[in-house]
């Protein structure tokens, strides 16, 4: 019973706070929502009995991911309205709404039938820590290895990216030639 | 009201998956396109932990763990290309995107 009202209360609020997401046109509010949304997720893993997913959910999204879009927000001026020019608008709308209504109903219509009943927990007497460690660095420890490697990666390639001076040239042109170029492209 | 079984997580997921999926199409701010791809990733999330709760094996969680770790990567990584293409041309508007059409 609490377990059914728990689920529709907050499989309401992340619907609700993904589509403000999708829909707002503030970057900010998206942020917020987005942020929200992630939390409210999180409380299906705790419902679901996958304590350590819900912290690492909340750790790395609500922790990491987010004070990352955050300075990206606050870097690209999102102030400045993206024009969203679209053809018609409510054909545009209508068609996405339409189709993402479609992926529901395809994925939807064969689940509806029956119930499947939970096995839960999948080893006895050991908390989902210790379950989670022990199938993490028994049965997966090399795909474990390869994403740390591809966190790494990312992390460099992401620093390297964002540091290069790619604005005009590397290296070949002195200061007073870039802002030559500079003053040219504002004339422009 | 009745139990919560498999189903109803499965058909949540495919609710925020469409949402998601909405926000991908129609999204002409690069930031908020990539706000739209966390919730599509966070959907799949959702289906693999109930997955795993309903069936009593872990592998659905292990998978929602490289999903996250995914996730971080790709969050890195776009940004800095994000990054980049803003001091280049001063915009992170999707339709000014265009140096790879022919």
């Amino acid at each position: 019973m609490f377990e059914a009202v728990a689920f529709y209360l907050f499989a309401f609020l992340t619907i609700a706070m993904f589509y403000i997401t999708v829909t707002t046109k503030q970057a900010l509010y998206a942020l917020t929502a987005l942020a929200a949304g992630m939390i409210f997720i999180s409380a299906f893993f705790f419902i679901l009995g996958a304590d350590f997913l819900g912290a690492v959910q909340i750790i790395v999204y609500t922790g990491a991911v987010m004070a990352l879009y955050a300075f990206g927000m606050m870097f690209f001026d999102t102030t400045r309205e993206v024009k969203e020019k679209q053809g018609n608008k409510y054909i545009i709308v209508g068609l996405s709404t339409l189709a993402a209504v479609l992926v529901v109903i395809i994925f939807a219509a064969p689940m509806v039938s029956e119930n499947i009943v939970a096995l839960y927990p999948a080893i006895d007497g050991v908390g989902n820590t210790q379950e989670v460690g022990l199938v993490l660095f028994t049965k997966y420890l090399i795909p474990f290895e390869v994403a740390a490697i591809m966190l790494l990666v990312a992390m460099v390639a992401g620093i390297v990216l964002a540091g290069k001076k790619m604005d005009l040239s590397i290296t070949l042109i002195n200061d007073a030639e870039i802002e030559e170029e500079k003053n040219k492209k504002v004339l422009s | 009201m009745m139990e919560i079984g498999l189903n109803h997580y499965l058909v949540l997921s495919t609710i925020l998956f469409a949402i998601g999926l909405v926000g991908v199409m129609r999204r002409k701010n690069l930031l908020l396109l990539f706000f739209a791809t966390e919730i599509l990733l966070n959907a799949v999330n959702v289906a693999f932990a109930a997955i795993s709760h309903y069936y009593g094996d872990l592998t659905g969680q292990m998978f929602a763990f490289f999903v996250i770790a995914i996730a971080a990567s790709e969050v890195a990584v776009g940004l800095g290309l994000l990054i980049v293409w803003y001091k280049r041309h001063n915009s992170i508007d999707l339709d000014a995107l265009t140096t790879m059409k022919g």
